[in-house]
């Protein structure tokens, strides 16, 4: 079935292959960031001005949560949906996937009397270990229900193993609501 | 041309000779048996047909028609008209524009099949997707997703996406129907494998379909349930996962599991089975094919046995009853101190109360354990019940044929009865019980053992028989150990270790080489099963030349016992008749 593909490397002229041209480069584009923050029009101009001289952040003071990019990836959690029900069924694709096997899931029931009863499976327990977690996004990337993602938590520190463990509350908590997801669920389902 | 062929003797006249007919699948000619199906011809030839109806332990209906191919036979002669031979002595194949099914057609002489090309491909993808058409798609939420054949045949015949745009048709689902399986009708593909085993195989036929159509759903007859003790294989049977098993239901998806080829030890048939682990558990319990044993399946009441090693009351540690408790103790100290207690009686004060649940490994150490201590007094507990008249025997000891190679048979009805009443009579003072409850499977009582001074029992589950010992070695399950059992038919069949011991439990045959050095003093070199079962073989005849890697998963036939197995003759005689293919 898998085809093989034998792909030839480009064939790399003089100058490139003197590197020269690819450094100059580089430090042109770190001069033109160091340029632009010195004349206060960088990324987070606001908060770096504090500095005095404009260029660092006073950390924890101040924070970088309002500059951060819409495809951060932070820590990882579960969101419920408008409907209020919690989207992860535990197909447990994600722990499959999860490069440093942080994710662990028992699946459970869902009962008879529950109103989503015709989706009839959710997580009795669903763990993530942020002592193992990379925030590679890998979870997000494979749910197929929009049940997992990736928030812009990026200080999760803990005194213990144990507070970062993040059981299943901890991760609704800090999902919180998505709103605009595909209805799979749906009346008609 | 037509001088060559009267000289040569040609393809169709070699192969009749032996009952075959040439079949050209793909574009080679192989031979195969006159009456083979097309399905099984191309099964042969490395061409795999994909298939949902079709099975070979059960009739062919062919209602899934994914087993679509293309089939040519050389064009009917004119009158008078005499068949033309190529170079190869095959006639020219005249294809037919239509397919057709694989599965229920025979091949004939000169027959074409062609498993590939434009017009079988276009077949199977407009299957699948009149097949996806009603199917709900809830894979995520579907224990059969890994190893559902819709998944797999959409993947590789399907077209990806779907050009249905109506409400797709709406049919019961989660549907209770018996107390081991579950129903999902939006997932049935029709295929009626459920259908046909209920009827043909176990005897007893509780499911059919209602309605027509789209909307044809599959049921229990009125007021029936799926209660066979063979319901659960049509859990294996399904294709789908419209069938799926109330025990195994969300407890893990299939590919976090590993498999581990091993047998089934509740009676005396083994049938084959697949254990199914993940980390230190086993999810389930599957059977596994070996048409000398069980064919394709195993009764519900064994296949779900593997829970009782599963409970909390597991023994993971040695323990040593000081007044009157149990108290937890290493193994060095346990085995010293049951060796020493041992040694302060008498060999003719000494019984041991051996299991035929033990592998023939284990019951060649526990005869050198019997020869060390110089007591005579060793038995077995017999466990006879009904036979089903299908796969269950009425012994249900795996391994009561090992028992008779090894320990001997004479005198062996009433071994247990003259330990009974060496006890009653206070000539038996110290019992070494091995995987064996006595009071639950032998009826004894605590006045029968009121007298014996020393009891030490290896047990894998905590019992009334470990609790009233004096010390108590812990043990393995069948799913924690290799070794060999011998079946009713005298087939010799190979355990395999799925998972580790828990705690500080060990495999039975350490357990007891251990306390016999103990006893005995002096090294052996049995470091590994293997030195066990090479030492077996060089000291009981039947066992000579026997090896692990010889037994092999199938198992083989070591004695002949005269006895069969009810299932595989009924199959048998339905192969004879050519209802199935077998």
């Amino acid at each position: 079935m898998a085809e093989v593909k034998k792909l030839k490397r480009p064939e790399l002229n003089t100058s490139e292959k003197l590197y020269l041209f690819a450094l100059a480069k580089g430090a042109a584009v770190t001069l033109k960031h160091a340029f632009k923050s010195m004349t206060g029009k960088a990324r987070g101009s606001e908060a770096l001005k504090s500095s005095g001289l404009g260029l660092t952040m006073q950390y924890p003071e101040q924070k970088w949560d309002d500059q951060l990019p819409e495809h951060y990836r932070g820590a990882p959690a579960l969101v419920t949906d408008e409907q209020d029900r919690e989207r992860c069924v535990s197909c447990q694709l994600c722990e499959f996937i999860c490069p440093p096997k942080a994710i662990k899931i028992i699946p459970g029931d869902i009962p008879a009397d529950d109103p989503w009863a015709k989706v009839e499976k959710r997580p009795k327990e669903f763990d993530i270990d942020m002592t193992r977690c990379i925030y590679c996004g890998m979870c997000e990337e494979v749910c197929p229900e929009q049940a997992i993602y990736l928030r812009k938590d990026y200080a999760i520190t803990g005194s213990s193993r144990a507070e970062l463990l993040h059981d299943k509350q901890k991760l609704y908590e800090i999902g919180g609501k998505r709103i605009g997801l595909v209805n799979k669920w749906n009346e008609i389902k | 041309m037509s001088e060559t062929t009267e000289t040569q003797t040609l393809p169709k006249d070699l192969a009749a000779e032996k009952g075959l007919v040439n079949v050209q699948i793909d574009g080679h000619w192989i031979q195969v048996p006159r009456g083979t199906r097309m399905i099984e011809a191309c099964k042969q030839a490395a061409a795999e047909v994909p298939h949902y109806c079709y099975h070979p332990k059960l009739s062919s209906p062919g209602n899934c028609r994914m087993c679509m191919v293309q089939m040519g036979m050389p064009p009917r002669l004119a009158p008078g008209q005499d068949p033309e031979y190529n170079n190869e002595g095959y006639q020219d194949i005249g294809w037919m524009p239509r397919p057709v099914i694989a599965c229920a057609n025979t091949v004939a002489e000169n027959m074409g099949i062609r498993t590939q090309g434009e017009l079988v491909e276009k077949t199977r993808e407009g299957v699948m997707e009149f097949l996806l058409i009603n199917h709900p798609l809830d894979c995520p939420i579907c224990d059969q997703a890994g190893e559902c054949t819709l998944q797999e045949y959409s993947v590789e015949h399907g077209r990806g996406t779907s050009r249905f745009i109506e409400d797709k048709v709406k049919k019961p689902k989660n549907v209770d129907i018996g107390p081991r399986v579950n129903l999902d009708d939006e997932r049935c593909v029709m295929c009626s494998r459920c259908v046909r085993f209920m009827d043909e195989v176990a005897d007893d036929a509780v499911l059919g379909f209602t309605e027509r159509g789209t909307h044809t759903t599959l049921t229990c007859h009125p007021d029936r349930k799926l209660d066979s003790n063979y319901g659960m294989n049509t859990i294996d049977l399904c294709p789908v996962g419209a069938l799926t098993s109330k025990d195994f239901r969300f407890q893990m998806r299939v590919w976090f599991l590993k498999e581990t080829k091993s047998i089934d030890v509740n009676c005396a048939t083994g049938c084959n089975t697949t254990i199914w682990t993940r980390g230190s558990q086993v999810y389930r319990v599957t059977p596994r094919r070996n048409d000398a044993v069980n064919s394709e399946w195993m009764p519900d009441s064994h296949r779900l046995s593997f829970h009782k090693f599963q409970g909390n009351d597991r023994l993971t540690d040695p323990m040593v009853k000081a007044d009157g408790k149990h108290e937890v103790s290493a193994w060095n100290q346990a085995l010293d101190a049951s060796a020493e207690a041992l040694k302060q009686f008498d060999a003719a004060e000494v019984a041991i109360i051996a299991s035929a649940r033990m592998t023939n490994e284990e019951l060649f150490l526990t005869k050198t354990l019997a020869q060390v201590l110089g007591t005579e007094s060793i038995a077995t507990v017999a466990r006879d019940d009904q036979a089903d008249g299908k796969l269950i025997s009425a012994d249900r000891n795996p391994n009561t044929q090992g028992v008779n190679l090894i320990l001997g048979t004479e005198g062996s009805a009433g071994r247990l009865i003259s330990i009974k009443n060496g006890l009653q009579d206070g000539k038996i003072k110290a019992l070494v019980i091995l995987q064996e409850d006595v009071f639950e499977a032998a009826e004894f009582t605590h006045d029968d053992l009121a007298g014996c001074e020393l009891i030490i029992s290896v047990a894998a589950v905590a019992n009334h028989t470990a609790e009233a010992s004096d010390i108590v070695l812990p043990s393995s399950s069948f799913a924690e150990k290799r070794g060999s059992m011998i079946n009713v038919t005298g087939r010799l069949q190979r355990l395999n270790q799925a998972l580790q011991p828990p705690g500080n439990a060990r495999e039975d045959w350490e357990i007891i080489r251990d306390l016999t050095l103990k006893l005995a003093g002096e090294q052996n070199d049995l470091f590994i099963i293997e030195d066990v079962l090479k030492l077996l073989a060089s000291s009981v005849k039947e066992f000579e030349g026997i090896t692990f890697s010889k037994i092999g998963d199938q198992g083989l036939p070591l004695i002949d016992t005269g006895e069969t197995i009810p299932l595989l003759e009924a199959e048998k005689q339905r192969i004879n008749n050519g209802e199935i293919v077998g």
